[in-house]
């Protein structure tokens, strides 16, 4: 038994940061808006309790392939797609893998706090109401842990049932992470989540997203490089709809294998 | 520079002309007395209806006319004044009028603009809101030519004018105002919200009915308010479709007269000035003239108390 248990362990520290199950796999993803098109060729990784950050200049497509892996950037009837990408082995584009299935999977923070004009309970409560759950005890259990999660309980839990338009700007993307923990998912997809918020809240956030990794793999867009230095294990860099790079941060940040990216990184351009 | 001394030099020329100066006092006195005609107009009727309703109520108790059954106004020897059953009527069209409106208007709002492609919008809108601009006397005519006869081949009871029938197509005519403000209300709620709905996995239409419609409901109530008056205040259909028997009832196949409909028949010479049945109008008119106020009031304090600062 010691034996086993010591060569679990032995297994665990030698296994290397490329053996970690992917959550995400991409293969040759083109997407066009109309006639233009916005990504070219991505191949991309994310890996299970990994941060990812994705940057890049605006408009160079980070968005784009965010929105691309909960399929949410198919709200625009322009946008074509070509490629493959999968979800734990399951095609996401495929008939029989329901887009709401995918969604309740692959939480979203977005840029902008977008709380519903509701209390903050049910703000929270939303995604489990609508996913059928109605037992009042459960909903308040559920509430409160997602608060917890989103380190915002201390702060809002004698205002639960006020407005939570009535929060502040860094109040509402906490509630908006935790909204989307409520639901359990697997990855939580972060569209710049701070570019909104002052210095203090974007702290927090940075904090919530270490914590967070623990349980989710999350995917994070940001034009802030300090920040994806700080909170990421894996940095890919945009650049015109192509992945220029993608590696570890410590290796992107130090020592880039591309020019453009050490350009960028260096604040040459973008 | 010389030309640029010369233009200021020109510019403080013009300034000081004293025919300009008096234009520009006078303006303003000329915008508010514009606005002031709509201000007096309304002052003035609401005058005329109160003196004329004081001599009614000098004629007529005050608990005659709003709790007794019966309404007779023009029968000589025993005339009596009630207003139950005019009211009844009113109730009754406009109740009939909302079941229509008010399911219709909404789901061609959610249709336009939350499903429809900006083609089929640009299309169906102007459409709808064509309903809106036919005559009240064409929707009165179509339902007493038309929908009494249709509907009387389902209902054999049906009274050849009843209030079932134009309080239907008063129902249609207002569809294009609930239709056009819901639709207003619900294009004004942010597309992050969807968004923020559908990434949890929620379909379309229950990030529709959960998130977006509740997001809308203050515009949307106030749609449903403002048909409400116009159901009340409207008068040509149920002049011609629903009769003229001041019936106190809830029977919705029966003839019925609305207090629009009683004004219409009242001041079409039936009355002598002076009489006690002339001014019984102003009565009526100002009860009418309550409600509708009421009805805006409420639609204005709803919008603004619900209003969602997105």
């Amino acid at each position: 038994m010691t034996e086993l248990s010591m060569k679990k362990n032995v297994s665990i520290q030698e296994q290397p940061e490329e053996e970690r199950e992917s959550v995400f796999e991409a293969q040759g993803v083109n997407l066009w808006y109309g006639q233009t098109q916005a990504l070219h060729n991505i191949h991309l990784k994310q890996r299970e309790q990994e941060v990812t950050a994705v940057i890049g200049p605006s408009g160079c497509g980070k968005s784009t392939y965010l929105k691309t892996l909960n399929r949410m950037v198919e709200m625009n009837p322009e946008v074509r797609i070509s490629g493959n990408i999968s979800y734990r082995g399951r095609n996401i584009f495929s008939r029989r893998f329901p887009v709401e299935e995918l969604r309740t999977r692959v939480g979203m923070v977005f840029q902008k706090p977008n709380p519903f004009p509701k209390s903050v309970f049910e703000n929270v409560a939303y995604g489990p109401k609508i996913h059928g759950i109605r037992d009042k005890q459960l909903l308040e259990q559920i509430v409160e842990e997602s608060l917890k999660g989103a380190a915002i309980w201390e702060e809002v839990k004698d205002r639960l049932h006020e407005n939570a338009f009535g929060l502040s700007g860094g109040q509402q993307q906490r509630l908006c992470i935790a909204r989307c923990l409520a639901v359990e998912p697997d990855v939580i997809l972060m569209d710049e989540p701070t570019s909104a918020l002052d210095p203090k809240s974007t702290m927090k956030v940075e904090e919530l997203v270490r914590e967070l990794k623990e349980t989710y793999s999350i995917m994070i867009v940001t034009h802030n490089m300090q920040q994806a230095a700080r909170i990421s294990d894996r940095t890919a860099f945009f650049l015109n709809g192509e992945v220029v790079e993608c590696d570890t941060t410590d290796r992107i940040f130090s020592n880039p294998s591309d020019d453009r990216t050490e350009d960028y990184i260096t604040g040459r351009f973008g | 520079m010389a030309s640029s001394t010369n233009v200021s030099n020109l510019i403080a020329e013009q300034r000081s002309k004293s025919k300009r100066r008096k234009l520009e006092k006078l303006v303003p006195f000329i915008l508010a007395g514009a606005a002031s005609i709509s201000v007096l107009t309304t002052a003035g009727i609401l005058l005329t209806l109160m003196v004329e309703t004081v001599m009614f109520f000098s004629e007529v108790s005050f608990r005659e006319f709003f709790t007794s059954t019966d309404m007779q106004p023009l029968n000589r020897s025993d005339p009596s004044f009630s207003i139950l059953p005019l009211l009844s009527a009113t109730l009754l069209s406009t109740v009939i009028a909302m079941f229509v409106a008010v399911p219709v208007g909404l789901t061609t709002a959610v249709y336009l603009s939350e499903y429809a492609t900006d083609k089929a919008r640009r299309v169906l809108k102007p459409i709808v809101e064509v309903l809106a601009g036919i005559p009240t006397i064409v929707y009165g005519f179509f339902a007493f030519t038309f929908v009494t006869p249709v509907l009387r081949e389902i209902i054999p009871m049906l009274d050849r004018t009843n209030i079932l029938s134009p309080g239907i197509v008063m129902g249609i005519m207002i569809i294009p105002m609930v239709a056009s403000l819901s639709e207003d209300a619900l294009s004004s709620v942010p597309n992050s919200m969807r968004e923020g709905a559908m990434a949890f996995g929620a379909t379309k239409f229950e990030a529709v009915v959960r998130v977006v419609i509740p997001a809308a409901i203050s515009g949307i109530i106030a749609s449903f308010v403002l048909g409400i008056s116009r159901a009340i205040g409207e008068t040509m259909i149920v002049t011609i479709a629903s009769g003229s028997n001041k019936n106190l009832t809830f029977d919705i196949t029966q003839s019925m007269q609305t207090m629009t409909a009683y004004i219409v028949e009242v001041t079409s010479g039936d009355a002598g000035a002076g009489t006690t049945a002339y001014y019984s109008l102003y009565a009526v008119a100002i009860t009418l003239f309550f409600f509708t106020l009421a009805m805006n009031m409420l639609a204005k304090w709803i919008s603004k108390r619900f209003r969602e600062v997105y």
